[in-house]
């Protein structure tokens, strides 16, 4: 558990809600949820995780803090925006989804093998080295992902594809020694950084 | 050619359904001049197209002929049907209205016989059971019409039905050179009672109302339960004419949603509740119904009757918005998908037929009202000062049961009264 994550605890000890409207991108939206039930109804994934949309907000709403920020659901989002588009409240749905991701993974309490966060992990660090997502490594670092020998076999099952796409050129093997970027990496690691301290500093004055 | 006599002293009333029927009698019956001036070529509106009333599940005909009754004996009250306001000038005690009236081609010699219907053979959508059955193009619109005058379809001018009608005619009412025509006349006060229309379900596209057959609306099963509607009080099911004895209500289709109708229409509620009686009535413990629901809202003194339809083990609650309707192809049936709201059950129910609970709209359009008023966000008519001598009554002003409507349209009378009376304090 992170220290954020104990003075958030301390923080908002009895509203969970106030914490989610205070810190989660558009959290301020769940309040409004009157539980018709359409979002979990029209989500085409809906069956496939534990917590719909509508049953989180209800979580939230129920203090059930552990339970929500260790969810898998809001990873399991693919932006369809089925929810969305129905809600006959306009909440932006999608968004507070991807707001409570993002919110769990500050504060450290996603689920460690869930895939869509170590997918975004992943790209995310691909993407900082060099300013541009070299796929080659990306794809490399998702075979490799859950180790040597897994790697090998994911390799080998996707081998056709692979030769296929260097033959169509959608892929350079000479990728693999370090690969292309923009001018100014530095640049736009200080930028990343100065945006780190900003949100950083948002989280601080909230906590 | 129409000739209306009115003055200053007159009171206008814009639509003829039960709000503005009532709203007219009630005027008329203090001694006020009235001019009532109606759309369809009938007046009572959409109540003659129910078939019970909530709560006491008594017969609108009952009320209505009470009304008609009163109409007629009234020498007061001027009725003018297929006829449309186009535009208001003036002030409060010194407005003049336009009038556009159709042609019915049927003049006031008409005795109601029949005789012009048996003649012709062209059939037509018929507009009064909303499309599910067809009347002749030389028709009275329905059994109860007041007035009591066929009406012949401008389609079968020029055809031989036109020529078939007028001959059959004993009366000479046929007139088939009759014009439209506009009227224009004098009016104190106006009562604006234009009432409502159903929230047109195919903006609902989720519920494929408009590509599923047995996906019908509430005012379409209000007919399909009247003895004297299209199916001669059978349910059944649109695709096959089988009847249906597995039915669904969705609440709130269209009602307090963002993406169409932001009110809460307050009848529909009321309404299913009322028509899962007619399922009861019709096919007994064989016939059931789910009630698919955000919340009941049987607004105050309805609760008990809510609490009776409770009782009924034929009457199941499921508290869910339904998300979407599929269909199954091998029978046509819909099937509802969706999640619960207590317990979050995932479900997909196969029912015979589905009843969407359509919310109510104000029949005129925002930006088509011929006078300047007040609108509020919905559509509805606000009771604000600035709209001089002109008073809303019944579902021009909100959406409204039919008792509410009536006590509404009292008091918008006696609001246009006061006006015409200061008139008449002025003129002497």
């Amino acid at each position: 558990m992170s220290d954020l994550n104990t003075a958030m605890t301390e923080r908002y000890r009895n509203s969970f809600l106030m914490e989610v409207e205070a810190n989660v991108e558009e959290g301020e939206w769940v309040k409004m949820c009157m539980q018709c039930g359409v979002c979990a109804g029209s989500c085409p994934l809906g069956n496939a995780w534990e917590h719909t949309p509508q049953k989180l907000f209800m979580m939230i709403r129920a203090g059930k803090r552990e339970a929500v920020l260790s969810s898998d659901a809001m990873w399991m989002c693919t932006s369809c925006y089925n929810c969305i588009a129905r809600c006959p409240r306009g909440l932006p749905i999608t968004h507070i989804m991807h707001g409570l991701a993002h919110y769990a993974k500050r504060l450290g309490l996603v689920p460690k093998n869930q895939p869509t966060q170590q997918f975004s992990q992943i790209f995310w660090d691909n993407l900082m080295k060099k300013g541009r997502v070299n796929e080659l490594k990306l794809g490399l670092s998702m075979y490799f992902k859950d180790g040597f020998g897994q790697g090998i076999k994911n390799a080998m099952a996707n081998k056709q594809l692979g030769q296929n796409m260097m033959k169509a050129k959608r892929m350079n093997a000479m990728e693999f020694f370090g690969g292309h970027g923009i001018k100014d990496t530095s640049g736009l690691q200080k930028m990343i950084k100065k945006a780190q301290e900003i949100e950083d500093a948002k989280y601080q004055g909230n906590s | 050619m129409t000739e209306v006599i009115a003055t200053n002293q007159t009171i206008l009333v814009v639509g003829g359904g039960i709000s503005g029927l009532t709203a007219a009698l009630e005027a008329a019956e203090t001694g006020k001049q009235v001019v009532l001036v109606e759309k369809r070529p009938y007046v009572g509106g959409r109540v003659t197209q129910l078939y019970k009333y909530f709560p006491k599940l008594c017969y609108p005909t009952c009320g209505l002929e009470i009304n008609q009754r009163r109409a007629k004996m009234n020498p007061n009250l001027t009725i003018l049907t297929m006829a449309e306001v186009t535009d208001i000038q003036g002030e409060a005690g010194n407005y003049t209205a336009s009038v556009k009236i159709s042609p019915r081609y049927v003049n006031d010699n008409c005795t109601g016989c029949g005789d012009c219907a048996k003649a012709v053979s062209a059939e037509f959508d018929d507009e009064y059971n909303y499309g599910l059955g067809k009347r002749k193009g030389a028709y009275l619109p329905h059994r109860m019409a007041h007035p009591q005058r066929y009406v012949i379809d401008p389609a079968i001018l020029g055809t031989e039905d036109a020529e078939k009608a007028k001959t059959a005619c004993k009366a000479g009412a046929v007139d088939l050179d009759m014009q439209e025509e506009t009227v224009s006349f004098k009016a104190g006060a106006v009562v604006w009672a234009t009432g409502w229309q159903p929230y047109d379900a195919n903006k609902i596209q989720p519920y494929g109302y408009d590509r599923f057959q047995n996906v019908i609306t509430n005012v379409e099963f209000e007919r399909m339960a009247d003895p004297n509607g299209p199916t001669g009080g059978k349910i059944v099911r649109p695709s096959d004419g089988e009847v249906a004895k597995n039915i669904a209500f969705i609440q709130c289709a269209g009602s307090r949603d963002k993406n169409h109708l932001l009110h809460c229409s307050r009848i529909c509620c009321m309404a299913t509740l009322k028509q899962t009686h007619y399922v009861q009535e019709a096919l007994g413990d064989e016939g059931k119904s789910t009630i698919y629901y955000i919340d009941i809202r049987a607004i105050d003194r309805f609760e008990d009757f809510y609490q009776t339809v409770r009782e009924n083990p034929n009457v199941s609650f499921i508290k869910s918005k339904v998300a979407s309707i599929t269909q199954n192809r091998e029978n046509s049936n819909p099937v509802l998908n969706g999640v619960d709201t207590e317990g979050y059950h995932r479900y997909a129910n196969e029912h015979d037929l589905v009843v969407l609970a359509v919310g109510m709209q104000p029949s005129v359009d925002k930006s088509s009202f011929p006078v300047d008023i007040v609108i509020n966000e919905e559509g509805f008519i606000e009771p604000a000062t600035e709209n001089g001598g002109i008073f809303a009554a019944g579902c021009s002003s909100d959406a409204l049961d039919v008792n509410r409507a009536v006590q509404q349209a009292t008091g918008a009378a006696l609001r246009a009264i006061q006006v015409v009376n200061r008139v008449a304090g002025t003129e002497g």
